[in-house]
């Protein structure tokens, strides 16, 4: 991508700013969705859920794989790169079982009758526990892609912004779980 | 600095980069890289362009069509039925056929045409050539954002051909309505088809969105400092912030919407009897998309309107040779407007019962956004005052913007404060309002923007004299179409109605109906001329001879009269000014790439 090496020397690297920006929309994505839940949990007949214990497991899983690629990161700018393919690979097994585990907790929510029926927190946290899955596969999809591309790749690559951009983004799905998380324990409870 | 330029050729190939640091090389471009899947952010500001005509034109016609039911209520049009078969029944339009045209309109020319097709083509335009960039910060989400948006517009055309029909909601899909399927044939398929098109929208404009603010702020040319941006540059600034930051938000409220039309959730849904049926649904509430829709839509008022506001400001100082009048305080009203759109959301929602105390801070929030856009229309009226004005078909648009924005601006005082909108809230007098000065007003910054730049686009100029005849026919009939439904909203007569007979009080209007739907039909007969002027001159226009034909001083025209990927054939040109210097210092125009002199004057 020469055209963007163009770029003013000390600034931010454009795909690095991008990310940035992308993040703060999909901050407003979810603002607007736990705003809502906010709303309608003033709305009458409103069940509160209690959180299966499988999305403990999960929330350790993907802040464990936050380890993981920051390691990665690192292993990448030292050109351990032998290091760096196993973190990466170690990450995607991780997000992967992350997904896995959420699927876990789905069917233990629905099996005790917490379902699209009625009004609750329950419908909100398909929602929103959904959306926030797509966007881990999503990254998922990216570490994969830099995966092949580490073994594969006839190129090679010095430069360390995708692997950062990618980082960057795994760990704000990260951090954006955590936030989900105790958005619902604390006011997803009552 | 590295010069070596390199443009992908294709997607396919948008791995394979070519590294070479010794001048630069032409590749030879295919058909399908050049012009269908291309990077070149030039090529697809003219993509966005030319989509968003068809989708004008379509959306146009809409409104002829159900201007001819408004209009003529009882008359008969055998072609109806022959177009339109079952929609138009015995040559009259019928009612689920006229709320689908009046959701399709609002939803095609709010979204695909003044959000996609303005702000989607000059910002693609005119970023990288007036900030001094070879190109987007990311050409290849530059080039999926215009894809996005041509799928959402394939989704959205494919919806008008359902069997059931297209949604007729109304455009701003308001559930219960639009979450129910018994409530109607249009709220079958066509809604769902609807609420895809629209999320592969948002998904384009986020895209695009990204890229221009990054490119912005990351990717200025030497000397090319924030103060020194042209206003279009800030202006499509704000409208990406504010689409980056709104659009998400409609599109979780979409998505809620989709599991209760079709997962059986209550989002929006409470304690609802339909056709005898109960829902079990309980616990739902309709305020709550509204007030999700409403955060963007408020905002996309600003997303639509402030490319036009930027562009006119240029085009106006241009075409006057004097420098803008009050640069910062351009700056100032634009970030004053950026921040009040997002606080103003629920002035769409008086009437659903929103706390009245709530209400009146609104209100006053709302009126507060009188003081930026007056700043705005003094500094355009300023820079135009005791100027060498030359009316080039370009200044016309961009004086008739001032013009229907003041007077739209106006009525948006009336509808802001929430006591008098009791009366006027959905009757005709909003309709002339955001008509006037967000539809017609951005249509004129955008034709401004396409008389203005089409020479940088295409090598050519427009005709001019097809150019007046359609700033005359446009702006004398925008007035004719839109100022007497001020008088019908006052009478109390309501928005989307399909028929007004049953009403005695509403009948002394007839004639004044039937006189908005000629009008109309003439304007939109005469977008029709703009369109062929478009194409006709694209291929036979007159030609540019000189890189620089208006004597502008911003980098766009810097570069050659047809510029290559990459836009400037050496070095990128270094700034050393900001780009309002006409008329000083006994010259006509400095421009921003000449040193500031020893003995020149401060500005």
């Amino acid at each position: 991508m020469d055209i963007v090496s163009n770029q003013q020397k000390q600034r931010m690297h454009p795909h690095k700013f991008t990310l940035w920006v992308a993040i703060g929309s999909l901050v407003m994505m979810f603002a607007g969705l736990t705003s809502a839940f906010i709303v309608k949990s003033n709305q009458v007949n409103w069940k509160p859920v209690t959180l299966p214990k499988v999305f403990w497991i999960s929330t350790a899983v993907i802040l464990l794989s936050s380890l993981t690629i920051q390691l990665a990161l690192r292993s990448f700018k030292d050109r351990e790169m032998s290091k760096y393919r196993m973190l990466i690979g170690i990450t995607v097994i991780l997000g992967a079982a992350f997904i896995i585990l959420q699927w876990m907790g789905f069917q233990n929510l629905w099996a005790q009758q917490v379902t699209f029926k009625g009004a609750g927190a329950g419908q909100f946290l398909y929602v929103i526990f959904g959306l926030h899955a797509l966007h881990v596969i999503a990254g998922i999809v990216v570490l994969i892609v830099m995966f092949i591309k580490a073994f594969f790749g006839k190129t090679k690559l010095y430069s360390s912004v995708p692997v950062e951009v990618a980082a960057t983004y795994w760990h704000f799905v990260d951090l954006l779980w955590v936030y989900l998380l105790v958005f619902f324990l604390v006011i997803g409870g009552n | 600095m590295s010069e070596a330029m390199n443009v992908h050729s294709g997607v396919a190939a948008a791995h394979a980069v070519h590294h070479d640091d010794h001048g630069h090389h032409h590749h030879e471009q295919s058909f399908i890289s050049k012009y269908v899947f291309s990077m070149d952010h030039k090529t697809i500001g003219k993509q966005f362009l030319i989509t968003g005509m068809v989708w004008a034109i379509i959306g146009g016609l809409f409104s002829v069509l159900f201007r001819l039911q408004l209009g003529y209520p009882d008359q008969s049009f055998p072609i109806l039925e022959t177009f339109f078969g079952n929609w138009a029944k015995g040559g009259q339009i019928q009612p689920e056929f006229y709320y689908g045209l009046v959701t399709m309109h609002g939803t095609v020319l709010v979204f695909f045409v003044l959000t996609a097709g303005l702000s989607g083509t000059f910002a693609n335009l005119l970023i990288p050539l007036q900030i001094g960039a070879r190109d987007m910060a990311s050409p290849f989400l530059n080039m999926l954002s215009y894809w996005f948006f041509f799928i959402a517009g394939i989704v959205m055309l494919a919806s008008i051909f359902v069997h059931t029909g297209p949604a007729s909601g109304g455009w701003t899909m308001y559930p219960p309505l639009s979450a129910l399927r018994q409530a109607g044939e249009g709220q079958k398929i066509g809604t769902d088809l609807w609420l895809i098109s629209m999320a592969l929208f948002i998904v384009s404009s986020l895209l695009g969105g990204l890229n221009y603010i990054s490119t912005i702020l990351n990717m200025r040319t030497k000397g090319m400092s924030m103060t020194r941006l042209p206003l279009p540059i800030w202006a499509m600034f704000f409208t990406a912030v504010l689409g980056v930051l709104s659009f998400p938000v409609l599109l979780s409220g979409a998505i809620l919407l989709l599991f209760d039309r079709n997962l059986g959730t209550s989002f929006y849904l409470s304690d609802i009897v339909i056709n005898g049926e109960i829902l079990p649904n309980e616990g739902g509430s309709a305020i709550l998309y509204q007030h999700l829709f409403w955060f963007l839509g408020h905002p996309e008022v600003y997303i639509i309107l402030l490319p036009a506001m930027g562009m006119v400001s240029e085009i106006l100082s241009v075409n006057s040779r004097k420098p803008i009048f009050g640069y910062m305080a351009m700056l100032g009203s634009l970030f004053a407007i950026a921040i009040l759109a997002f606080l103003v959301w629920a002035h769409h929602m008086f009437v659903t019962g929103l706390n009245p105390f709530l209400g009146s801070v609104f209100v006053l929030l709302t009126l507060l956004i009188a003081v930026p856009s007056a700043i705005k229309v003094f500094n355009w009226l300023t820079t135009l005052w005791r100027g060498n004005i030359r009316f080039t078909p370009a200044t016309l648009f961009a004086i008739g913007f001032v013009s229907l924005f003041i007077s739209g601006g106006l009525t948006g005082i009336f509808l802001g404060n929430s006591t008098i909108d009791i009366h006027l809230h959905d009757t005709m007098f909003v309709v002339a309002h955001f008509h006037i000065v967000m539809g017609v007003a951005s249509f004129f910054g955008m034709f401004a923007g396409v008389y203005h730049w089409f020479p940088k686009m295409f090598g050519r100029y427009l005709n001019n004299t097809l150019g007046y005849m359609h700033f005359w026919v446009t702006m004398i009939g925008a007035y004719l179409i839109f100022w007497p439904m001020h008088y019908q909203g006052l009478a109390g007569i309501p928005r989307r109605y399909l028929d007004k007979k049953g009403w005695v009080s509403f009948n002394q209007f007839g004639e004044l109906d039937k006189m908005i739907t000629v009008v109309s039909i003439i304007v939109f007969a005469v977008q029709l001329m703009f369109v062929f002027n478009f194409f006709y001159s694209i291929f036979k226009g007159r030609k540019v001879t000189t890189p620089n034909p208006w004597g502008a001083n911003t980098l766009e025209w810097t570069t050659k009269i047809n510029p290559g990927h990459g836009n400037w054939e050496g070095e990128i040109p270094e700034v050393h000014r900001w780009p309002y210097d006409y008329g000083k210092d006994g010259r006509e125009f400095i421009p921003q790439t000449e040193p500031v002199g020893a003995n020149e004057s401060k500005h």
